[in-house]
């Protein structure tokens, strides 16, 4: 059903409930500066194996995290999955004691933003279907794809989710943000296998905000072909090799190396830029990157930070030339800007992107316009998917060595890649980048067109 | 159980953790947290349904269970019924742990020993510019009732240790990282020895600071002991759970009592040694665990099962059945799991090969879904006529498990473990890697 009708969302967070609470107990314990991210979800999943549901799931949880401020305005922090009273008082004793080891060369505030304008969402809440819905619709998918090709031999990873979930900020002096959303997902993940070769696998993944909006179909279709496709692989000769990167692998890439746009990562002197950063050339001038939370392709969109800030459209990297770090209330104090919206809720918090739009700079121009994948006849190898980026990716020394799935092609013919591994230096490939194809992808995890870089080296596995 | 079902599980479970970070000389977050919650989960034939929550009330509690059973299209028949007698006497592994929180470090012990451990690295390493110390504690208190009589309870503590350093001279960097982890062990933290583990990480830092990227290419390799069992754990343990046999991922369904590695190997996977990260009273099941040989003299004797593996795949279960928290349905796990001891010396590894790479340290990694697997080398030195020579870095291991397994021709004698995490389908779960030094013929090296 759609749309907007909030009466159909069974609300466990009140922000009167929480915050009369809240300052009832805060009174006792004298603390009198408090703030808190509230959450409650209410999910169900689906697996299923060759016919069969095999795993069914659901949840309901809610969780809180506290931060206080003592006498001496230093900060301390708890989270509880207890809501009760005697939770929520135990959460403030703790978050009090706590703050007596807290940071004096850093204490968050309150966000200047947190009760400024946020944008309206206007996302559509959709009703959840029941776990009768998704794993009979994964059933039927799971038969779909096993014959869509004779090679398709499993679909050993699949799922199918609802999931609604609502979310709440207030602090002591009166701030409320309060969001609810539903959302889905759908993933397929197939194994095909020819006579004496190895088995190849691949997929695809689906969001929508409500389990009846999903495209099933098109999620049956691409991870077949997806997997297909690399059924009949070589291996790759050890080489240096002109490189095009995939929407998805480029913002995965980006996503791993975005201490590079990251205030507190600076901070801490774990990034790859410093303070005076902002203005340096540091790709090719036919980058440009913006974080956009807010994206109407974002369907897990929040309309504000875990310390309240409103999320917005944030321009990061400009025709090659950093523009803007992403901050948390502290560390936009300490740079003299305002917060963007990109914090965690903690003693000392978090900074991360939402949502990597990637586009090709306004008004440029490249030596290299012949590189596009669906018509460049050379050779070179076209990035699918970059894999183990939590062990391959040297974050701080900007280095890395990762697994991918892709194709050599040669005169425009695809030839699936055995198995290698593509190494460099972020920087090096920032500036290496030589031409950005016009047409914008969009990804379940932000928006890329594909990205031409001069020369990677891989590894083949020979 | 009047609704139908073959088998109803309550796992019951209160956790309390702190965990500190010190960067630098000062302590910037403490972040304390607690919580409980319930996991309810009924079997019909080879389905079940799994219902988390953590709404502790009567209704709460009601709405999970007729939820979990309704997923199997079951419904109960008298839901006035409140209690069940099938329950065997309660088998409490906690009662002689009760005592176990009074002895952990408080707050002004442990983050006084943390700051020890930045503050020796700036000591004792000129160039490292980035300093990082964690500490974290878990305890968890569980009970495990199923209509099949188990009647179960456990307290569980969980510590580690985490030191991180960052060298910086000019262009040049180097990351470095340990951490050590115990369980119903509430003096680790009193007993780390923090002049070892600061030697051992400056010492990685400065070598790695300066070191040329390694050529990519085919060649031997040594592995050292302790967290260099993470290849075994990722690229071969995991294939030898149940839950792989049942999505049909493994490459070894149809081996057992086959030859899958060189003589050399045997495996072993484990939740008894005593204070190990891995180590548990029972599993999450309710079982009590046991030593579990994976494979003996390169022969698969057997995989690891849990409740649903048994049901699914026919292997007993092994007290392997495991999970993160209540929100997870238990699933066949790693405990301590480890490549056996053999019968040279690390030296006689190394000078067995002409050329190749040493790998000190290995970092994390990952195995696809088709049994690939990748591992970043964190701290390597080239071999060259039986010698450790140019310290190496960017370094990644590829290959596949049962094409390395038999080129494993060689087993040291200094078996050693490390604590480590593992994430699954079950959640995050502490666990043991180890192996002696290893020597394997010939792996691809991923590099520039």
């Amino acid at each position: 059903m759609e749309n907007l009708n909030k009466k159909k969302f069974k609300s466990v967070l009140s922000e009167d409930n929480i915050r009369n609470r809240i300052n009832k107990l805060a009174k006792i314990q004298n603390i009198n500066k408090w703030d808190l991210g509230a959450s409650s979800s209410n999910d169900v999943s689906a697996q299923v194996y060759k016919g069969e549901a095999k795993q069914l799931k659901a949840s309901q949880r809610s969780s809180i995290t506290i931060r206080v401020w003592n006498k001496d305005n230093l900060i301390g922090i708890t989270s509880t999955s207890d809501l009760s009273d005697a939770g929520l008082n135990r959460a403030l004793e703790s978050a009090n004691q706590a703050s007596k080891y807290a940071n004096k060369e850093e204490t968050p505030e309150f966000s200047s933003l947190s009760k400024s304008k946020v944008s309206e969402m206007n996302r559509p809440i959709k009703e959840l279907q029941g776990i009768k819905f998704l794993y009979t619709k994964l059933i039927e998918a799971e038969k779909e794809l096993l014959n869509k090709h004779a090679s398709i031999i499993d679909v050993p990873y699949n799922g199918f989710s609802e999931v609604e979930y609502e979310r709440l900020y207030i602090n002591s002096e009166g701030a409320y943000r309060y969001l609810n959303n539903t959302h889905s997902s759908l993933y397929l993940y197939a194994k095909a296998q020819e006579i004496n070769r190895k088995p190849r696998s691949s997929g695809s993944i689906k969001l929508a905000y409500g389990s009846s909006d999903i495209d099933i179909q098109s999620c049956i279709d691409e991870a077949a072909i997806k997997t297909t496709k690399h059924l009949d692989y070589q291996p790759i000769k050890t080489d240096k090799y002109l490189v095009c990167m995939m929407p998805e692998a480029f913002l995965d890439l980006i996503e791993a190396f975005s201490n590079i746009f990251n205030a507190r990562s600076i901070l801490d002197g774990v990034s790859l830029s410093n303070k005076d950063s902002i203005g340096n050339i540091i790709s090719s001038p036919l980058l440009t990157i913006n974080d956009n939370g807010l994206h109407k392709s974002n369907i897990g969109a929040f309309a504000f930070d875990g310390e309240g800030t409103p999320t917005k459209d944030l321009c990061i990297i400009r025709d090659g030339i950093l523009e803007s770090f992403l901050h948390s209330e502290a560390t936009a104090r300490k740079f003299g800007v305002l917060p963007t919206g990109h914090a965690g809720l903690g003693a000392k918090g978090s900074v991360s992107p939402e949502w990597l739009v990637v586009k090709r700079s306004e008004n440029s121009s490249s030596n290299y316009e012949h590189l596009n994948h669906k018509e460049y006849k050379g050779n070179y190898v076209l990035i699918e998917n970059l894999n183990a980026l939590h062990a391959g990716v040297k974050a701080s020394q900007g280095s890395f060595s990762l697994p991918f799935d892709g194709w050599l092609v040669e005169n425009g013919e695809l030839i699936s890649i055995e198995s290698a591994t593509v190494a460099g230096d972020i920087k090096d490939l920032l500036k290496n980048i030589i031409n950005i194809e016009k047409e914008q992808i969009i990804t379940h995890s932000g928006i890329s067109p594909y990205i031409w870089i001069e020369s990677l080296s891989i590894t083949g596995e020979e | 159980m009047n609704a139908g079902a073959d088998l109803v599980e309550i796992f019951i479970e209160k956790a309390d953790n702190i965990g500190v970070l010190a960067e630098q000389d000062i302590i910037t977050s403490i972040n304390p947290s607690f919580g409980k919650g319930v996991g309810i989960r009924v079997f019909s034939g080879p389905k079940d349904g799994f219902v988390s929550t953590n709404d502790l009330s009567e209704a709460g509690l009601r709405h999970a269970l007729e939820q979990a059973l309704g997923m199997l299209d079951l419904k109960p028949i008298n839901n006035n019924r409140t209690s069940f007698n099938g329950l065997s006497a309660i088998t409490d592994y906690g009662a002689s742990k009760s005592e176990i929180y009074k002895k952990c470090p408080n707050l002004d012990e442990s983050t006084g020993k943390i700051l020890e451990g930045t503050s020796l690295i700036s000591q004792k390493g000129k160039k490292i510019q980035v300093r990082r110390g964690t500490y974290s504690r878990t305890t968890q208190e569980v009970i495990v009732a199923s209509s099949d009589g188990t009647f179960a309870r456990d307290i569980r503590l969980y510590q580690s240790i985490g030191l991180n350093a960052l060298a910086l001279d000019k262009e040049y960097r180097s990351s470095v990282g340990r951490r050590y982890g115990s369980t119903s062990s509430p003096n680790q933290l009193f007993e780390w020895n923090i002049d070892k583990s600061v030697d051992e990480i400056v010492e990685s830092a400065n070598k790695m600071l300066y070191a040329k990227y390694v050529e990519a290419g085919q060649m031997p390799a040594v592995l050292a002991n302790k967290f260099g069992g993470v290849i075994f754990h990722e690229a071969c343990g995991h294939l030898l759970e149940t839950t792989q046999l049942e999505r049909g991922t493994s490459p070894f369904k149809d081996k057992i009592n086959q030859k899958i590695a060189h003589t050399a190997v045997t495996a072993i996977d484990e939740g008894i040694t005593e204070n190990a990260f891995g180590t548990l009273s029972m599993d999450d099941e309710g079982m009590p665990p046991q030593e579990t040989v994976l494979i003996e003299n390169g022969i698969l004797k057997t995989f690891l099962s849990d409740r649903a593996g048994e049901l699914r795949t026919g292997y007993k279960r092994t007290g392997s059945g495991r999970r993160q928290s209540y929100a997870f349905p238990a699933a066949s796990r790693m405990r301590n799991t480890y490549i056996d001891k053999g019968i040279y010396t690390p030296n006689q590894l190394i000078e067995s090969i002409d050329k190749g790479i040493y790998c000190k340290s290995m970092g994390g990694g990952s195995v696809g879904a088709t049994g690939q697997f990748n591992f970043s080398v964190e701290e390597a030195y080239l071999i060259e006529q039986g010698k450790l020579t140019t310290p190496l870095k960017g370094a990644t291991l590829i290959g596949e498990a049962k094409d390395i397994l038999p080129k494993i021709s060689m087993c040291a004698n200094d078996l050693d473990l490390a604590a480590g995490y593992c994430g699954s389908i079950s959640g995050n779960i502490n666990v043991t890697v180890g192996q002696p030094h290893i020597k394997v013929d010939s792996i691809t090296i991923g590099g520039r």
